[in-house]
């Protein structure tokens, strides 16, 4: 049974999809979605648990054997992904339409509830898959739907916003095929299990140092780093707040999955950091990240472009923690995937309750909120403490393990220079704070408190960024033993 | 009870009275009664824990594992024993006070001000039972957080500026420096709990002590060290009994007391004797001991001259630390005691002139210890403790940091202490002497509202607009603390002998 629960966690959404779409009913849809997605989750559940007890899972799909069949392969570092994806796609999806101002248009619910199942079931494909061409094929699979889900939008932007995703996703996705390629050329092989023995034959190889570079640039566009992130805050601001809080929490960490397994499973540490010394490229990247990001976060007027810059500049901390080549660092980043995603999953929902009332999310409009919708702002108070990194929220676990990594190297400047951006996170925090909470409502406004379907996944997100910051046995334990495997350090 | 259930229950007694008065916030009077019963239940279960700490045992409480080797840790010693005290004790007082000041001066929004002056006692015992590192700094934060919605009580633009001021230093110097330091010392040591003569020993070169020191000591931005201090000025603007607490017991002891605790526990005082590791600390220290007491000499506004004065106070406490000396750290530790007591009693007699009489100038108080004598009483009370004259606590904790100089062989901090003195006796006597020996100016209440304008919106001009010739007194819930307080000063003097017996323990050997 259990070699079997990687497939069935891509097969359950993606053959849901279709039937989600045959209901045609919106309230039959969105409990059907809800079903599926709860579903999945208590696979990826099953997955985690079967993994951290018997090692890795392995599943030749069709029956062919690799190299030649495609293979599923379920490590630490998958699980995690899988857990997470899976997880936040069950929370994210009950977030209720809100009486009023609903940010779908109407008529097109069954089709948004089918295309957000279709993400999943990418996003799930790229996490569980163990065939590099396999997850081009699963990366088109979740950016289209996602394009698609950006242009449901009711704002007038939204088509435009998602038009430009869509060409720089493509140019993303072009660059990964091409770089698969390449590798495909020199080893003729797509199994990425095998890519790793064969790739170390011809490490010399000039084409396979422009098949990395391809692929990092790839990746590197879908995962917004710095400087290929523009198109970021655009997709998350004019996006339905739901689909922000989905992508944010979902679609750039899967990316980063994709790097750390090229990066280290594919080319190896050793080649990557130590040959190409790659960490001269992308530390210096990650540390303007994190301050470009939280410092273009802290001038925006809009609550939606705030979190997206914000976004940015928190890619910044996953990928500097990569770039310190070490256990602690990998972890410190894979950590920081997953807690990043809760916070902004969660801060995305916050600004979704938000829109609902007000009908939108500028910042200037809110006003007196702090006494108007109580539970939705404390719970972005949480929220943004979490991105702070103040101690008892998961941004602190991650800030600490980065920090301990960059000590371990003995770069002090750097450590200052993490705790020093996340001064940054409090003014752009602040400035909310003080408009929702200093300053009296606007009287004519009829706003009142998120309805409860909107509140509770909001506040199970929140609430698991204080959960997961006081107990770090499942974080933190399954980011170690990813990082030990990722680097070649046995347990 | 156990050990662990009275380090638990001392914490949870002003978190259950934040849920109380929460929910009580439509009546008042059981709100304010909670909120009052449960002061005296957390000093009764701290006090509970004075005999164990004093008989040697350490009682502890670990709640989780946190991170692998980073735990949820309390363990009581004795420096966290007295700052527990000072900050329960007072907390009594304060609260009653509170009462007084807020009804007295009609303040709106009180259930979220007793909610988050709750919250902030059960983080500030958090602080003083912090077993390790990141026990302090977690608790450090909630207190700074806690406390932000007291500073910005009347939601006016001086009251949002002066909160970013407050949270700005607060949190750039604990999470730029502090947290580094802390990260530092895991890293170096491999651990983050106190233990007595430190956890540094030999893990250092000699050149990083001094680096990780100053981390340490403007990362405490709460011990508000020059150039660090500008917050505790800048937070004069909430209501008083938030300055007392914030100013006397909670906030500021919070900080002096975690660097007195980090010399102690974790770099141990015979690291920082040895090449005197901590010697630019104590002229940093006396730096500030002195400019900001000139500074508080050209300060008009009593509750601004008093915020000086705190300052130059704490960075006593902080001096002693740096000296690194057993008569040094037992002299800070016990000036935690004396000034809380001291100050929390001057800043009660501004709140209740403030209440009684709408001012907050001192030229302006020219006579008014005619009409409220036990008031301006109490404030030549507290005054010659902060001073530091017999009969009153604030001499012996002086008496031990001057000790502690003359043992390091640093007599020229004796000599700043002194001046010290001298400088406090200019900046505090005035207040005494206007208000006791200068005639009231003829029209000292009539008309001179506007004057205070920056007050304005919350003052019931209206209800003590008819001053008459005679006693005319702040509100009994403001004035019965008050004497408390001052009745408190001398009762330290007679009884610091108990303190020094508790507080031996941290000068290490005996």
């Amino acid at each position: 049974m259990n070699a079997h629960l990687p497939v069935l966690a891509v097969l359950t959404p993606l053959l849901s999809a279709p039937l989600c779409l045959m209901l045609r009913r919106k309230l039959a849809a969105r409990f059907f979605a809800i079903a599926v997605a709860w579903i999945t989750f208590a696979i990826a559940i099953s997955t985690l648990q079967a993994v951290m007890q018997a090692g890795d899972i392995r599943y030749e799909l069709g029956g062919f054997a690799p190299p030649l069949g495609i293979e599923l392969r379920v490590d630490a570092t998958n699980a995690l992904m899988l857990l997470l994806v899976s997880s936040i796609a069950a929370v994210v999806l009950l977030f209720g339409p809100g009486s009023a101002g609903a940010t779908i248009a109407k008529g097109r619910e069954p089709a948004f509830y089918t295309l957000l199942l279709l993400a999943l079931a990418g996003l799930i494909g790229i996490t569980v898959t163990g065939d590099a061409f396999n997850v081009f094929v699963f990366l088109e699979v979740s950016s289209l739907a996602s394009y698609t889900l950006i242009g449901l939008g009711n704002d007038r932007h939204a088509p435009m916003s998602a038009f430009s995703y869509l060409i720089m996703g493509t140019l993303g996705g072009t660059f990964f095929l091409l770089g698969v390629g390449l590798l495909y050329q020199m080893t003729g092989t797509l199994n990425m299990a095998d890519l790793t023995v064969r790739l170390q034959d011809v490490h010399g190889s000039r084409t396979v140092v422009l098949a990395l570079a391809l692929l990092v640039v790839g990746i590197g566009i879908k995962l917004a780093v710095f400087p290929l992130h523009q198109w970021l805050p655009n997709a998350y601001s004019h996006a339905p707040s739901v689909v922000s809080a989905f992508l944010a929490a979902t679609s750039t960490k899967v990316m980063y999955y994709v790097l750390v397994r090229v990066l280290f499973t594919l080319f190896g540490a050793a080649f990557v950091f130590e040959t190409l010394r790659a960490d001269y490229l992308l530390m210096p990247l990650s540390i303007l990240a994190m301050f470009g990001g939280s410092l273009a976060a802290i001038y925006q007027t809009n609550l939606k472009r705030l979190l997206a810059y914000s976004s940015v500049a928190q890619v910044g901390y996953m990928t500097l923690g990569l770039s310190f080549a070490s256990v602690t660092g990998v972890t410190a980043g894979l950590v920081h995937v997953f807690n990043h995603a809760l916070m902004k999953g969660g801060l995305f929902l916050v600004v979704g309750c938000i829109t609902a009332q007000l009908g939108s999310s500028d910042i200037a409009r809110m006003r007196g909120l702090g006494k108007r919708m109580p539970l939705t702002m404390a719970a972005f108070v949480v929220g943004g403490f979490a991105l702070i990194g103040v101690p008892a929220t998961v941004g602190f676990v991650s800030k600490w393990y980065l920090v301990q990594a960059a000590l371990e190297k003995g770069m002090l400047p750097v450590a200052f220079l993490i705790l020093l951006s996340s001064i940054l996170a409090v003014v752009y925090i602040w400035r909310v704070v003080e408009i929702a909470y200093f300053q009296e409502p606007e009287a004519e406004a009829k706003v009142s408190e998120a309805p409860l379907n909107q509140l509770l996944p909001t506040w199970l997100l929140i609430g698991s960024t204080l959960f997961f910051g006081l107990n770090t046995d499942v974080t933190v334990g399954v980011a170690q033993m990813a990082a030990r495997q990722l680097m070649g350090v046995l347990p | 009870m156990s050990d662990g259930q009275l380090i638990a229950l001392s914490m949870l007694w002003p978190a259950l009275a934040a849920v109380a008065v929460a929910l009580l916030g439509r009546a008042p009077n059981l709100r304010d009664g909670a909120s009052s019963v449960a002061t005296l239940l957390t000093f009764g279960t701290v006090v509970q824990l004075v005999p164990r700490v004093n008989s040697g045992a350490r009682p502890s409480l670990t709640l989780m594992e946190v991170m692998p080797g980073v735990s949820l840790h309390f363990e009581v010693e004795p420096l966290g024993m007295v700052y527990a005290l000072v900050a329960s004790g007072l907390w009594i007082i304060t609260a009653l006070y509170a009462v007084g000041y807020m009804r007295g001066h009609h303040e709106e929004n009180q259930t979220r001000f007793f909610f988050f002056f709750a919250l902030a006692i059960s983080a500030a015992l958090g602080i003083a039972y912090a077993g390790n590192l990141f026990t302090l700094f977690l608790f450090y934060e909630v207190l700074t957080f806690s406390t932000f919605p007291l500073v910005t009580h009347h939601g006016t633009d001086a009251a949002k500026r002066a909160g970013r001021v407050y949270l700005g230093i607060l949190v750039s110097t604990s999470v730029g420096f502090l947290l580094l330091a802390v990260l530092w010392t895991y890293f170096a040591s491999g651990t983050l709990d106190f233990r007595p003569g430190g956890i540094l020993a030999g893990k250092l070169d000699g050149a990083e002590v001094p680096i990780l020191l100053g981390l340490y000591a403007f990362g405490t931005g709460k011990a508000a060290l020059m150039p660090f201090h500008r917050w505790l000025p800048a937070a004069m603007v909430a209501p008083t009994p938030v300055s007392a607490l914030l100013h006397a017991v909670a906030v500021v002891k919070a900080g002096v007391f975690s660097v007195l605790k980090i010399v102690v526990y974790v770099f141990g005082l015979e690291l920082l004797q040895e090449g005197q590791a901590s010697l630019w600390l104590m002229y940093v220290a006396a730096g500030t001991i002195l400019i900001s007491s000139v500074v508080a000499l050209t300060k008009d506004n009593l509750k601004a001259r008093l915020a000086y004065s705190t300052i130059s106070q704490l960075a006593y406490i902080v001096l002693g630390a740096a000296l690194a000396t057993g008569a040094g750290v037992i002299g800070g530790g016990m000036h935690i005691a004396m000034h809380a007591v001291g100050k929390i009693t001057l800043f009660f007699c501004a709140g209740a002139i403030y209440v009684a009489a709408h001012k907050t100038e001192i030229s302006t108080m020219n006579g008014i210890g005619r009409r409220m004598p036990f008031t301006m009483g109490a404030f030549l009370i507290g005054s010659l403790s902060i001073i530091g004259l017999p009969p009153l606590g604030g001499s012996w904790s002086k008496w031990y940091l001057a000790l502690g100089a003359a043992e390091g062989h640093n007599e020229i901090f004796i000599l700043v202490l002194m001046l010290s003195s001298l400088l406090s006796i200019g900046y505090l006597m005035p207040v005494v002497v206007r208000a006791f020996f200068y005639e009231p100016e003829p029209d000292a209440h009539h008309g001179e509202h506007a004057e205070h304008a920056e007050h304005g919106g919350h003052d019931e001009h209206g209800h003590h607009a008819e001053h008459g010739e005679g006693m005319h007194e702040a509100p009994f819930l403001c004035v019965a603390p008050i004497c408390a307080a001052a009745v408190g000063c001398v009762a330290l003097f007679f009884t610091s002998q108990y303190l020094h017996a508790l507080l031996l323990p941290i000068a290490g050997g005996q």
